[in-house]
C-alpha cells in the first residue's frame, strides 16, 4: 500500500481523474471501454464456441462423410442422420449405456465424497491436513498419467491387484484379464473416474461444511438434538445448495467422460465401454462419417440440457444470494 | 481417559487412513513401479518397497524419440494458454465488475453457458474448421482452443475475487493522481493475487493435461505432439514396458503434482469461489 501512495505522491503532473458529470458515485468510463474490454473475450467466444457449434449443427443435417470432407461438397439431407440414428438399436444401446455409467459413477461420487468431507471435519488438525493433502494428490494427477497407472494396477499378469486378489484367497483372480472382459472394463473405468472425482466433491462439500457456524451446532445440542438430528436440521440445509452444484456438475462430468475410456479401452472390448462421446468420437474419425458422428455429438448435447436446465437453475438461485 | 477417548476415534482414523492409502497408492505405485528394475516388475511376487532401485526407466524414457520436444510443446501451449486467458479474463472481468453498461448481465449469461459447453462434442466441427483454415497440425490452433476452454471460469472467479475488492480503494488512488489504469494496477491487481493463482492454475492443468484435441487435431506432424498424446502412444509403441510408461507418466505428472501440491490452499479456495460464485 506504501508503495501505492510513493508511486502517486512521486508524480504531481498526472492530471486528476477524469469523473462523470451527474450524481454518478462512482466514477464511471463512458462509452466504448467496456465493450473494448469484453471484445476480445466475446470473438473468441464467438469463433472458438459458437461457430463450431453451429457448424455441429449444420453437419448433422448434412451427408457429410470422407469425401465431402475433401471436395467440400456437401448437401442438405434433413432429418437422415437423426433418424438414421435413433432407429439404430445399437445407438440406443450406447444411450443406455452412458446413463449406467453416469448414474453409477455420480452414486458412488456422492455417496463417498460426503461421507469423506464430513470424516475429514471430525478429524483432528494433523489427520486433516494429512487427508487433504492426499485428495489434492490424486486430484492433480493428470487424466491420461491416471488412466496410464490404472492399466498398470489391473495388469492381468505382473498387476497388484490381481496379486493382492488371489493373496486374499480369490484364486480365480490369478492372471485376470480385466480388460478383455465387457464388465470388469466397465468397473475399472468407474473405479478410475470415481477416483479422479471425489477429491473435488470432497474439498468442495468440506469447504461448504467449513462455513457453518459452531454457534448453530452447539444451540441445536444445548436442545438436545441427536447427532443424527443435528445432521438433518443444520448440516443438511446448508450443504445442500453447493451438494446440489457438485452434483450436477458430476453429472455433466461423467456424462462428457471420454479420455479415460478412449486411452484405456477404445470403447473395447466390443462395445462395451463405448458411452455417447466414445461412440461421436469413433463414428466421426474412425469410420470417417462426419455426419452421423456430428449428429451422436448433438443428441448428447440435447440429452445434457436437461442436466443444465437444473445446474442454471441452482447457480441462479445462487447468484441471486450475492 | 486418553485410551479412551483414542479408541473411540479409532474408526475415524481408520477411515482416514483408508482415505490417505486409496488417494495415494496409485500415485506411489506410479513412482516405485518407475524406479523398479525390470526382473522385479516382472515378477510374480510384487513388492511394496523396491529391493533394488533403478534410473534406467527414466533414461529409457527421456532417451525416447522426441521426450524433449514434446515437453516444450506442451510448455509453450500451456504457457500461452495461460497468459491469453488471463489477459482477455482481467479486461473483461474489469468490464463486468467495476463498469456499468448495458448488456452486462447479458454478457454474464453467455459467459455463464460457455462455462459448460461441451467441449467434446466440438471436435468434429473444430477439426474441420481447423482444415479450413490451414491451422491443423499447429500449435497455436490447440492454444486458442484451450484458452477457449479455460477463458468462461477465469472471468468468473476474477470477477468474483474483483468484487469483493472495495473500488473506494481504487477511487482513492485515483484521488491522490493515479490513472484509472495504474490504479487497478497498484492497488487492485496486487489483491487480486489468490485469484489470478487460481485461475492460471486451472489453466495450466487444463491445458498441461488435455488430450482428446491434442490427439485429432495434430496428425500429420507428429512433431507437434504434447505430451500427454505422447504418453499414451508411448505406452502402445512399448507395449510391454511398463517401466518406461511408468518412469515417463511420473515425468508427466510431477510438475502437475508439484505445483498442486504448493498452491493447495489457493486451489481450494479458488476452486470453491468458482464453483459457488457461478
Amino acid at each position: 500500500m506504501s508503495v501505492v501512495r510513493e508511486r502517486a505522491a512521486h508524480r504531481p503532473l498526472v492530471p486528476p481523474p477524469r469523473r462523470p458529470p451527474g450524481p454518478a458515485r462512482r466514477p464511471t468510463m463512458a462509452g466504448v471501454w467496456p465493450f473494448l474490454l469484453i471484445a476480445p473475450a466475446v470473438l473468441g467466444m464467438l469463433y472458438l464456441l459458437v461457430y463450431p457449434l453451429a457448424r455441429a449443427v449444420l453437419i448433422s443435417f448434412q451427408d457429410f462423410g470422407l469425401r465431402q470432407l475433401v471436395l467440400g461438397d456437401a448437401h442438405f439431407v434433413g432429418f437422415a442422420n437423426y433418424r438414421a440414428l435413433l432407429t439404430d438399436p445399437r445407438f440406443w444401446t450406447v444411450v443406455r449405456r452412458t446413463f449406467l455409467f453416469m448414474a453409477v459413477n455420480v452414486a458412488l461420487i456422492m455417496t463417498l465424497s460426503t461421507l469423506v468431507a464430513l470424516m475429514i471435519e471430525r478429524l483432528g488438525r494433523r489427520w486433516r491436513t494429512a487427508v487433504l493433502s492426499a485428495l489434492v494428490m490424486a486430484w492433480a494427477m493428470p487424466v491420461v498419467s491416471a488412466t496410464t497407472v490404472f492399466q498398470w494396477l489391473f495388469h492381468s499378469r505382473f498387476g497388484i491387484v490381481n496379486h493382492i486378489l488371489t493373496g486374499l484367497g480369490f484364486d480365480s483372480f490369478e492372471d485376470y484379464p480385466w480388460l478383455a472382459h465387457g464388465s470388469a472394463a466397465f468397473a475399472i473405468l468407474v473405479a478410475l473416474v470415481v477416483w479422479q472425482s471425489v477429491p473435488f466433491a470432497a474439498i468442495t462439500l468440506y469447504s461448504a461444511l467449513t462455513t457453518v457456524p459452531c454457534e448453530l451446532y452447539e444451540a441445536a445440542r444445548l436442545d438436545g438434538a441427536s447427532a443424527v438430528r443435528v445432521f438433518r436440521s443444520v448440516t443438511l440445509p446448508i450443504l445442500r445448495p453447493l451438494f446440489m452444484l457438485v452434483l450436477s456438475l458430476e453429472v455433466i462430468w461423467t456424462f462428457r467422460a471420454f479420455v479415460q475410456i478412449w486411452v484405456m479401452t477404445r470403447g473395447g472390448p466390443g462395445d462395451a465401454t463405448t458411452i455417447l462421446p466414445v461412440y461421436a468420437v469413433q463414428t466421426a474419425l474412425a469410420q470417417q462419417r462426419y455426419d452421423l458422428g456430428s449428429t451422436a455429438s448433438m443428441l448428447t448435447v440435447l440429452l445434457m440440457s436437461g442436466v443444465l436446465v437444473l445446474y442454471f437453475r441452482q447457480m441462479f438461485r445462487q447468484e441471486a444470494e450475492l | 481417559m486418553s485410551t479412551q477417548r483414542a479408541l473411540r476415534r479409532l474408526p475415524l482414523h481408520l477411515a482416514a487412513s483408508a482415505t490417505v492409502v486409496v488417494c495415494l497408492f496409485p500415485v506411489y505405485w506410479m513412482i516405485t513401479t518407475a524406479f523398479t528394475p525390470n526382473r522385479d516388475i516382472q515378477s510374480a511376487h510384487p513388492r511394496l518397497v523396491p529391493r533394488t532401485w533403478t534410473l534406467e526407466h527414466f533414461r529409457r524414457a527421456v532417451d525416447a524419440d522426441g521426450f524433449g520436444l514434446f515437453w516444450r510443446n506442451s510448455l509453450l501451449v500451456t504457457l500461452g494458454t495461460v497468459l491469453l486467458a488471463l489477459l482477455v479474463a482481467l479486461g473483461a472481468s474489469f468490464a463486468v465488475a467495476r463498469m456499468r453498461w448495458r448488456g452486462r448481465r447479458q454478457f454474464m449469461l453467455a459467459v455463464f453457458v460457455a462455462q459448460m459447453a461441451p467441449w467434446e462434442s466440438l471436435i468434429i466441427p473444430v477439426y474441420i474448421i481447423a482444415r479450413d483454415t490451414d491451422m491443423l497440425d499447429r500449435l497455436p490452433t490447440l492454444t486458442l482452443v484451450y484458452f477457449m476452454m479455460t477463458l468462461p471460469f477465469t472471468i468468473v472467479v476474477l470477477r468474483g475475487f474483483l468484487s469483493t475488492i472495495p473500488p473506494e480503494l481504487e477511487e482513492c488512488a485515483q484521488l491522490d493522481g493515479c490513472t484509472r489504469l495504474s490504479a487497478f494496477r497498484h492497488v487492485a491487481l496486487p489483491l487480486l493475487a489468490p485469484g489470478l493463482m487460481a485461475t492460471s492454475l486451472f489453466g495450466y492443468i487444463t491445458a498441461w493435461n488435455e488430450f482428446a484435441y491434442a490427439n485429432f487435431l495434430i496428425i500429420k506432424q507428429q512433431d507437434h505432439r504434447t505430451l500427454p498424446v505422447w504418453l499414451s502412444s508411448f505406452h502402445n509403441v512399448f507395449g510391454t514396458d511398463w517401466g518406461a510408461t511408468m518412469a515417463a507418466s511420473t515425468l508427466f505428472s510431477l510438475p502437475a503434482l508439484v505445483v498442486f501440491l504448493l498452491l493447495q490452499r489457493h486451489v481450494t479456495s479458488g476452486f470453491a469461489a468458482g464453483a459457488v460464485k457461478g
